[in-house]
């Protein structure tokens, strides 16, 4: 029986498996976080995808891939690592009450208390609606969702939903009644603040921020798939150009779903999903036009602003180097525990440095476990 | 209910809280960074390293991804 | 363009020789393709150290170590003294730290309960030590910047010697009086008859665990692995760093040119690595990474002329660091006809002929 390999529990890596399993291949699941569902869902998955939990499929959790060598062997790998979120420093952003628009959401359904609390949610695109939908429910007060995008182009992009009603009362069910205004960002958090553009000063007890996502390709990368402008090179049936290894997942939920599927599954069934996919990327890619990153900023961080926030970096250090691997080097910015995964994107942002290459271990691991591999 | 401690004082919590909620309810930061400012966690999903607390007398443990279980222990720097 | 001294490389070696030559009053021009202190400079330890692998090595690590603590580093060098702890599992080891002790300068031999004293992570069952605590731990690639401080550096590599000088990738013709090569295992593509492989060392960095190592520490074994030539070797060597962080090393190994990680040398040099700390399982390994050493056959560097206008200081295997001070005064002792502190006729490039 061929055997199909699946790293990442959360949409794609579920659709995957489950794919992997209708075709008759051994699948195992590897996820890193107690519960499957990835960030999205964490352990709360939907009752119409529950059926993705096929009792044919080994599923092991709590389980971290940090070196090639930890993955058993398999015929088939399919990496559904998922995203994280971009953050991009300004003023008070290392703040205790500032979370990621995710990780608060991420926070709140691992256990964290939200009632009554005020909840500021800034940043950009439809994960912050999203949040702040999920919050409510949960009893928070939704202060204000500052998205940055400007009105002009989150308008044309709501307008266009009308050809997909199914979104638009998904938008319209999350949003109702919450004020979520444009053209707005965070210009500075000060102890129980934010401070938004064209907001002035709000109370909160919590600000979840996050500016868009990122594709956590490190272990694509370590396994030799080509990467390019922070997205795992894929063909149409979700293949990476290392020939056993398959990809899916970075993008929205319902594309993600779709891209588990065409990887998981056998090439006719795949076929089938293929122009729901391509619709899924075309969506995905308006949405990236809509909430595509404003100027402005880029200029939030003044020189005392912390960019590395593992080794207490500030911007001033950083901005005088050469390169990615200078300002590594002289500043010690990105050696740090989160190996660069939080200050990398926002420096590619801000100065147009490229990611350097991964090594393992890819996430920091207890020393035991780098004892006993195998080339 | 699950009684773990945090810092020496119990605390219960409902079972499925991860040991970084636990400790959030509690208090608002529990990290020093390395130039002493007060840190909480950031990305929720174990990348960011915000969240590390010594855990059964081991240092450095990321706390957002493990749940809480009877007995812990749970040390903060702050 | 016209310098008086046109150095290659800027690494610690590169850099070391502009500070040295600039300071005695010469034009320098500094030529790097990549950055400051980027190859081996910022892959390896960053120890300074005396080591006695032969007296020639002796002699360039005292006095080089001495060039270091005259120097007042900025604090972003983050240089302490540390001091080098070389651990005796036994008996005859500990014969080997009476021998070392005669010839290092204020070292002091520890018996068993000063062992532990010093270092309570130890595993028990050693024998002793020998603690030299003139030894230093810094910061390299930050050191190299700051002795580049005032020299220019051009971003370009050198395509070609020439009679005058060089020629370099951007089309520049540079005219010097001097040229010098210092870009370690780089320096085989302009002159390929040196005698200087690539020796690759893996290293793993740890998260912060402040006071869990106090001194550099070393096993007696490390001069057979370093001065040794067999194919892949490690030996135990862990450094505190000023951050808390643990810099483990050490792995030499010939034939893989490629820098990528082997997972398997790693776990060779981190099981070597626990059998002397046994507490280090519980540590968390952030980072992972290779560098490489530029060997030379009788493991000492060669730091002198190779032809008319044009020397080499290359080959300082894993005592880059430490050593690059001394390289850089011995060569401009050469230039302007002083009496150098040390006998310079063991790191001639012409006793390979």
């Amino acid at each position: 029986m061929p055997s199909t390999l699946v790293i990442g529990g959360g949409p794609a890596g579920l659709a995957a498996a489950w794919a992997a399993a209708q075709t008759g291949d051994a699948v195992t699941l590897l996820d890193d976080n107690p519960a499957l569902g990835g960030q999205i869902w964490r352990g709360e998955i939907p009752a119409r995808y529950r059926r993705f939990l096929d009792p044919r499929i080994t599923v092991r959790t709590g389980v971290q891939i940090h070196s090639a060598t930890q993955l058993p062997a398999a015929d088939r790998i399919i990496l559904a690592t998922g995203t994280r979120e971009r953050f991009l420093p300004f003023p008070g952003w290392t703040l205790p009450h500032v979370l990621g628009a995710g990780g608060l959401q991420a926070m709140v359904k691992s256990g964290l208390p939200i009632a009554g609390k005020r909840v500021v949610v800034a940043g950009a695109g439809p994960l912050l609606l999203a949040v702040g939908g999920y919050l409510r429910k949960r009893g928070a007060k939704i202060v204000l969702i500052a998205e940055q995008a400007p009105l002009q182009r989150v308008a044309r992009f709501t307008r266009s939903l009308w050809r997909e009603p199914g979104k638009l009362l998904q938008a319209a069910r999350l949003g109702w009644g919450l004020r979520y205004r444009t053209d707005a960002w965070p210009l500075r958090a000060d102890p129980g603040s934010v401070t938004i553009q064209g907001h002035g000063v709000l109370r909160c007890d919590y600000l979840a921020c996050g500016f868009g996502l990122v594709t956590n390709t490190e272990l694509p990368e370590l396994l030799g798939c080509k990467v390019e402008g922070g997205a795992v090179i894929t063909d149409s049936k979700q293949r990476t150009t290392v020939p056993h290894i398959y990809f899916a997942g970075a993008g929205s939920v319902d594309r993600s779903i779709l891209e588990g599927q065409i990887a998981g599954f056998d090439l006719e069934r795949a076929r089938a999903l293929y122009p729901a996919r391509d619709a899924a990327v075309r969506f995905d890619r308006r949405i990236d036009e809509t909430f595509h990153l404003r100027a402005e900023l880029s200029n939030l961080a003044t020189p005392d602003t912390i960019v590395c926030r593992c080794e207490d970096v500030p911007f001033s250090a950083i901005w005088q180097q050469r390169d990615w691997r200078s300002a590594k080097l002289q500043t010690r910015c990105g050696m740090g525990p989160c190996q660069g995964r939080i200050c990398g994107p926002a420096l590619e942002h801000l100065c147009g440095w490229p990611a350097a290459s991964v090594r393992p271990p890819i996430f920091p691991t207890r020393l035991e476990n780098l004892l006993d591999l195998r080339d | 209910m699950i009684a773990v401690t945090i810092n020496g004082r119990r605390a219960d919590v409902e079972p499925g809280t991860t040991v970084a909620a636990a400790v959030m309810r509690g208090q608002a930061g529990f990290r020093r960074s390395v130039t002493g400012e007060l840190r909480g966690p950031l990305c929720g999903m174990g990348i960011c390293m915000e969240c590390r607390v010594t855990l059964n007398g081991r240092a450095q443990e990321r706390s957002c991804q493990v749940l809480c279980a009877e007995g812990m222990e749970i040390a903060t720097d702050a | 363009m016209t310098t008086d001294v046109l150095i290659a490389g800027a690494g610690i070696v590169g850099a070391a020789i502009a500070a040295a030559f600039r300071e005695a009053g010469g034009k320098c021009l500094v030529v790097e393709p990549k950055i400051v202190g980027g190859g081996a400079t910022a892959a390896g330890m960053g120890h300074v150290v005396v080591m006695d692998d032969s007296p020639a090595q002796l002699a360039l690590t005292e006095y080089s170590r001495r060039l270091w603590d005259a120097l007042p580093l900025p604090p972003n060098v983050e240089r302490e003294h540390r001091g080098t702890l070389w651990v005796a599992a036994d008996a005859e080891e500990m014969e080997e730290v009476a021998r070392k002790h005669a010839l290092f300068p204020s070292s002091e031999i520890l018996d068993e309960r000063a062992l532990y004293e010093a270092e309570p992570e130890l595993r028990p069952g050693l024998a002793g030590g020998l603690l030299v605590p003139g030894d230093s731990v810094l910061y390299a690639p930050c050191a190299a910047a700051w002795l580049l401080r005032l020299s220019p550096v051009r971003y370009t590599a050198i395509e070609s010697l020439t009679e005058d000088g060089a020629r370099l990738a951007d089309g520049t013709m540079v005219s010097a009086g001097l040229t010098i090569l210092a870009c370690g295992t780089g320096i085989t593509r302009l002159l390929p008859a040196l005698p200087i492989k690539p020796r690759k060392g893996h290293l793993a960095i740890t998260d912060r665990y402040p006071g869990f190592l106090r001194h550099q520490l070393v096993e007696l074994g490390y001069l057979k692995s370093a001065h040794g030539h067999s194919n892949e070797s490690v030996a135990f060597n862990v450094q505190p760093r000023s951050t808390g962080q643990i810099l483990i090393g050490s792995s030499r190994q010939y034939g893989d040119e490629s820098p990528d990680v082997r997972p398997e040398l790693l776990a060779r040099m981190l099981r070597r690595t626990v059998e002397y700390m046994p507490r280090l399982v519980d540590l968390q390994v952030i980072r992972a990474w290779t560098g490489f050493r530029a060997a030379t056959p009788d493991s000492l560097p060669l730091i002198g002329p190779v032809r008319d206008r044009v020397w080499v200081a290359a080959g300082h295997e894993g005592l880059g660091i430490t050593t690059s001070l001394g390289t850089a005064a011995l060569l401009v002792d050469r230039l302007l006809g002083d009496t150098p502190a040390i006998a310079p006729e063991p790191y001639l490039p012409e006793r390979f002929p």
